[in-house]
């Protein structure tokens, strides 16, 4: 069931300048976020910024009642967010959207850039929960620009992708030669070219893909019609229907 | 006071509370089901429901801009069969009014809906929505030409039996003028404000931010302009109004009464938060109560 929530910051992570998480505490009982899955975030005392921003769930400890959010800086309403410090409150409406599709999957790979970085952990981590083991790829422009690697470094084999090469494999994430391994199932999250490159890629070899879209958002449940995406079944809301989709109804997408 | 502190009728529906959500910002009602208990509401208008399935407008749809937000959505919607067919069965059983938003592109088109929905017992009342401002044929054309406006409207009352709102568009110079017009072609209500036409730029880029160039807007940026017009037409016809636009809070919606509403929608504020119109409901209760008013029907109009 969908909330609405007054979480209490109890810890800010820094992750160099673009980026930042927050440790929520939802002093009653949280409910159980599956990977995937995102918040809206209401930034308050902001000029210009009315709309609540979507956030993915970066991690989340259903014992503990906390949910962790990992923030990529590019404007007003994410600047604000960075301003918030331990004891402040976050008002959020959760869990939203549908997640990753974790079961049955044996040799995963997870591809991350940017922002899309974010979901990726709590993946990594159900995924180990069900005792699979996934290989973790993150791309950048530099490797300033992959937040939270030691979270990832600390879980599983971590590789990475930068394209002035300050970091891992000089080039992009599909360029990687653990790109090109095989896996049962590739999970995808970032900016739209490189998940429409994965996409491409997974759809030739014939892999499962997984990638999880990003759009502007007014409700963030499915009542405005505001963020649909092309489907082959026509438009979809990314917020409803996603944001995670299988690759497999999405050919006018990642064809575009 | 008493229960009956807020009750209120648009014609023959009867509301247990003035508070209605607006078309395209409530889903069915279902999308909002977690947050708000739907019985407590007046009602809800479901969104634009055209003849058959329509895609809508290309993305990207909504820009936020200050106090507010455009959208050209465009009528995206499974078309009226799947209305009544599937939606309607989903919802029928809520103890609230069901109000379907009934849009299209010609005369035939909007009578084709009216008459499908008059069928469906559980809704006693359609907004006739000649106000889109986010479709190319249609639309908003019926809603800003008086004698287009009453033509449309003449020809679904001749197939629609129950209470018919007609929701009128703030893109005109003389909305009174319009609201006579389907009073006089058997209105039993009007609704306004609609979106009012509006654009956004991306200067990097050099192009318009929505892929429809043009788009509706909405939230708190709108409320004096539609305030004034709920005020407007209030003067100028017998039919009760239902007032929206910018509506956030509970004094904005006695706001709306005190300008000749006899109800209101609630937009925009439910994406920025979802349980708003509980808190509607219940600051106007309490408005109510801090300044002794038994009956809600009382102050609408009075300035
Ligand atoms: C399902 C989902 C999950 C997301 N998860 C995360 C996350 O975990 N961490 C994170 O940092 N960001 C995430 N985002 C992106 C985040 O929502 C946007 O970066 C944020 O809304 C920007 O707000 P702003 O006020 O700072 O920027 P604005 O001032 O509104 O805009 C600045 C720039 O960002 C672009 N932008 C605005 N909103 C979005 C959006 N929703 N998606 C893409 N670009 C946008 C604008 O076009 C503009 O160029 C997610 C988005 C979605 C849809
Ligand atoms: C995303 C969105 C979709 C809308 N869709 C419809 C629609 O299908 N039919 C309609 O009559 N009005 C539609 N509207 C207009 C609203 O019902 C309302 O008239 C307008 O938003 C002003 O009210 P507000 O400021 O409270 O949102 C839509 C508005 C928004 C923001
Ligand atoms: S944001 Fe409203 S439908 Fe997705």
């Amino acid at each position: 069931m969908k909330e609405v929530h007054n979480f209490t910051i109890i810890q800010r992570i820094e992750h160099g300048e673009r980026y930042f998480a927050l440790v929520l505490a939802h002093g009653g009982t949280l409910q159980s976020p599956a990977p995937g899955q995102f918040v809206e975030a209401l930034v308050e005392d902001c000029p210009g910024v009315m709309l609540r921003r979507p956030i993915s769930v970066h991690d989340a400890d259903p014992q503990a009642g906390t949910l962790t959010l990992m923030v990529q800086i590019v404007g007003r309403g994410t600047r604000k967010l960075a301003t918030l410090r331990e004891g402040d409150r976050l008002n959020l409406v959760y869990p939203l959207g549908h997640g990753f599709t974790t079961e049955g999957c044996k040799k995963p790979l997870l591809v991350g850039g940017g922002a899309g970085i974010a979901p990726l952990l709590l993946l990594a981590k159900t995924l180990q929960a069900n005792e699979v083991q996934p290989t973790v790829l993150l791309g950048g422009r530099t490797a300033e620009l992959i937040p939270a690697r030691d979270a990832f470094a600390s879980l599983c084999t971590l590789h990475t992708a930068t394209d002035d090469g300050s970091l891992g494999h000089r080039g992009l994430v599909v360029e990687h030669p653990v790109f090109n391994d095989s896996y049962d199932m590739i999970y995808a999250c970032g900016p739209t070219p490189m998940m429409k490159a994965v996409a491409r890629s997974a759809a030739q070899r014939g892999v499962e893909c997984e990638v999880s879209l990003e759009n502007v958002m007014a409700c963030g449940v499915g009542a405005c019609l505001c963020c649909v995406t092309d489907t082959d079944h026509g438009h979809r809301c990314v917020c409803k229907d996603g944001p995670v989709f299988n690759i497999k109804n999405m050919r006018r997408w990642y064809e575009q | 006071m008493n229960n009956d502190t807020l009750k209120v009728r648009l014609h023959n529906l009867q509301l247990k509370n003035p508070v209605l959500t607006a078309s395209g910002t409530f889903g069915y009602g279902e999308e909002f089901a977690d947050f708000v208990d739907l019985n407590r509401l007046g009602g809800f208008v479901v969104k634009g429901t055209t003849g058959s399935h329509r895609e809508g407008n290309p993305y990207p749809r909504m820009v936020e801009t200050p106090s507010g937000m455009l959208n050209s959505v465009g009528l995206q919607n499974g078309g009226v069969d799947k209305f009544c067919d599937e939606v309607y069965h989903r919802i029928k059983h809520l103890d609230t009014n069901v109000i379907v938003n009934v849009s299209g592109s010609s005369i035939e088109e909007y009578c084709e809906v009216a008459s499908k929905i008059d069928a469906l017992e559980r809704v006693p009342a359609i907004e006739l929505n000649i106000s889109c401002p986010n479709v190319k044929c249609g639309g908003m054309s019926f809603g800003t030409d008086p004698g287009m406006a009453a033509q449309v409207v003449e020809a679904v009352r001749r197939v629609y039996s129950k209470t018919l709102i007609v929701k009128l568009s703030p893109n005109v110079t003389n909305i009174a003028e319009i609201a006579k017009a389907v009073e006089g072609a058997g209105a039993d209500s009007v609704s306004l404000i609609n979106t009012l036409l509006g654009m956004a730029i991306d200067i990097e880029r050099r192009m318009p931010v929505m892929a429809n160039i043009t788009g509706g807007l909405s939230g708190p940026a709108v409320k004096p302009v539609a305030v004034r017009m709920v005020w407007q037409v209030a003067h100028a016809v017998k039919i009760p109004v239902v007032g929206l636009g910018g509506i956030c809070t509970a004094e904005d919606a006695i706001e709306f009464m005190m300008a000749g509403a006899t109800a209101v929608e609630v937009g925009t504020a439910n994406f920025v938060d979802p349980t708003v119109t509980m808190k509607i409901v219940d600051g106007m209760e309490q408005f109510c109560k801090d300044h002794a008013i038994n009956d809600i029907n009382d102050i609408i109009g009075i300035v």
